[in-house]
């Protein structure tokens, strides 16, 4: 007798998509637990790390991934643009940052939106050329936009060269340090997502699906995609000026390979959907630090696990989870 | 007439580095990502033969080609068959696959510059007044022969004929009987062993170093799309255009921006013309 797989979704989670949600202290718990937990959690760490100073900075660079997974992960899978040049924002975030901070004097508290916000709009601008590009295309020209950017600063040795900046000032106190990445981080994905749940998140979801019906409805394609690369810019370029704040320095290295695959991995890995770019970024940096002594090994362990990934679990571990939380399975006779 | 000499090798070059990727893409396309990882595999599997197990050179330089092709024929049945047809996955999973194999290289202790193969003819000729060692007469030889050969091979044999058949029409070729994953992992398997003939020509003139990877997938996609990705007659002629303004920009400017050069080239082709020089109209339909 042959059989299938069903699933069906849980009693409590039928229940507590309607009214019925405040009927018990079960359903609240059911919609409020894993929420609160994740963000409980991110909260709470920089407090218990903060006695050891080396895993706090591992979770505020876990944290800085995670704004370049978010950026990853929208572009491709809501905006339907795969970039593979995270670094670009990141890198033209941290000069932005840099320059704002060295050159004109403003406290990091200032340069750094400034920074993210200026370093927004010259990446935005210099993508806007090859919107139209599709597929493979625009992941080719994306993938060249960071070399791009290292040879050119080699070659005319401009922006202190092979150097980079250094001096540049830091946060003082700790707390401050974390408490404003992770704040900020939470608020830019509440946000993000909250602006895709909005009539504009559907116009940008139409774009990835059918961009002919969207042109058709006399929106305009380009404009759409533009708005969408300005938004992932923000988040790539708020982690870059962040970074060269809490090392102090910036040089060539913030347009390297590693800042554009690990955030892929980490968006591959937690599935789509934004707060799946984040689980795996939490997942991924830590794992990437304990793998620091074995030097190139590190970077063989985590792209062999991307690569199972997309072949064997694409949807990732956030979806698979969701799906486990929210449905049970049994096999029934066909 | 040294411009047009060097200038002529240093198109060869990229035109070997460059082949095998324009390959697998014209015919199934597949971007193979892992290309780059695959010319560096080659030179090292080269090294081991020699080196290690002591073959002697012309068995070593056939050896290593065959590597790489196995190596292929892996890529296409145990990753790419699953996610063919998702063009994002297919990326992300080569690149991975590359990024594997060339960091694992770095790892197992193939670093620096102690790697190095020795030229198929040593010594240095004089023609037309300019010196040129026979070790890039050797590099022009096989690609021109390497030509002719895909030329044959597509025209003259079946399964050259089925590649043809499926680049042009999926569709009306599998109708006929032709196996598409048959083909898809000949294709691959081709492509692999162009990257490594690539290397056994190109190895020789340098060491044998894991950047070398990043930079023969850079040039490959530069030449590929420059040229309009699966045109051959285009991926000839990128890479003539290609090869002589790298040649003028390190003979007459600072040899720092040759690789700015192949990156502006792939970026302004793709926003200007992105059907590449000589694509055609239904690639440009499905690139914008």
């Amino acid at each position: 007798m042959a059989k299938r797989k069903e699933r069906i979704d849980r009693g409590i989670k039928v229940r507590s998509e309607s009214i019925y949600a405040l009927a018990s202290w079960e359903e609240i718990a059911y919609l409020v637990g894993p929420r609160s937990l994740l963000i409980g959690g991110m909260l709470l760490m920089p407090l218990i790390l903060l006695n050891s100073p080396y895993w706090g900075r591992v979770f505020l660079s876990v944290c800085i991934f995670a704004c370049l997974a978010i950026a990853f992960d929208f572009l491709a899978n809501v905006v339907g643009l795969v970039c593979l040049g995270g670094a670009f924002f990141y890198g033209v975030g941290s000069y932005a940052s840099a320059i704002i901070n060295t050159k004109l004097g403003l406290p990091p508290l200032l340069s750094i939106p400034l920074g993210t916000v200026s370093g927004a709009v010259i990446c935005t601008a210099l993508i806007y050329p090859c919107l139209p590009l599709r597929g493979i295309y625009f992941a080719i020209v994306t993938l060249m936009y960071p070399l791009l950017m290292t040879r050119v600063i080699e070659a005319a040795d401009i922006f202190g060269g092979t150097e980079g900046f250094r001096g540049i000032d830091g946060f003082g106190s700790p707390i401050i340090e974390s408490y404003a990445l992770v704040a900020v981080l939470l608020l830019g994905l509440f946000a993000l997502r909250r602006f895709l749940a909005e009539d504009p998140g559907l116009v940008i979801r139409a774009v990835k699906e059918n961009d002919q019906s969207v042109r058709a409805s006399g929106i305009s394609v380009a404009w759409i995609k533009t708005q969408a690369v300005f938004i992932a810019s923000l988040f790539g370029c708020f982690a870059g000026a962040y970074y060269v704040h809490m090392y102090k320095n910036v040089g060539i290295s913030s347009f390297a390979l590693d800042l554009s695959i690990m955030p892929i991995a980490a968006a591959v890995i937690g599935g789509t959907g934004l707060i799946g770019a984040l689980i795996g970024a939490i997942l991924l940096v830590p794992l990437s630090e304990f793998l620091r002594d074995f030097g190139t090994l590190r970077i063989v362990v985590y792209s062999l696990v991307l690569m199972g990934f997309v072949i064997f679990r694409s949807e990732g571990l956030m979806n698979y989870a969701v799906r486990k939380y929210q449905q049970f399975e049994r096999w029934v006779e066909v | 007439m040294e411009t047009l000499i060097y200038g002529t090798v240093q198109s060869v070059s990229l035109l070997l580095m460059a082949f095998g990727f324009s390959l697998v893409y014209g015919v199934s396309r597949l971007p193979n990502f892992a290309h780059g990882a695959l010319f560096v595999f080659s030179g090292f599997a080269a090294w081991i033969c020699i080196n290690k197990l002591h073959l002697p050179y012309g068995a070593a330089m056939v050896a290593a080609p065959l590597l790489a092709a196995l190596f292929g024929v892996l890529i296409y049945q145990v990753v790419l068959r699953r996610v063919r047809g998702m063009e994002m996955s297919e990326v992300i999973a080569t690149y991975a696959v590359g990024l594997a194999i060339l960091e694992g290289l770095r790892w197992a202790g193939f670093r620096g510059t102690s790697y190095s193969l020795e030229p198929m003819f040593e010594g240095v000729g004089i023609y037309f007044d300019v010196p040129i060692d026979n070790q890039r007469l050797v590099v022009v030889g096989m690609g021109i022969l390497m030509m002719a050969g895909l030329y044959v091979f597509t025209h003259m044999t079946k399964i050259g004929l089925a590649l043809r058949g499926i680049a042009q029409d999926e569709q009306a070729a599998m109708m006929l009987g032709i196996n598409s994953d048959v083909v898809a992992t000949v294709a691959l398997a081709l492509g692999s062993a162009l990257a490594g003939i690539g290397a056994m020509s190109l190895m020789p003139l340098g060491n044998i170093v894991v950047e070398e990877g990043y930079k023969v997938l850079i040039y490959a996609i530069a030449v590929c799309v420059v040229g309009g990705l699966g045109s051959w007659a285009g991926t000839v002629i990128a890479a003539f255009v290609l090869g002589f303004s790298q040649y003028l920009t390190v003979a007459y400017g600072k040899s720092h921006y040759q690789m700015v050069v192949m990156l502006l080239a792939v970026i302004l082709t793709l926003i200007i013309r992105p059907s590449g020089l000589f694509g055609k109209q239904k690639q440009l339909e499905e690139r914008v």
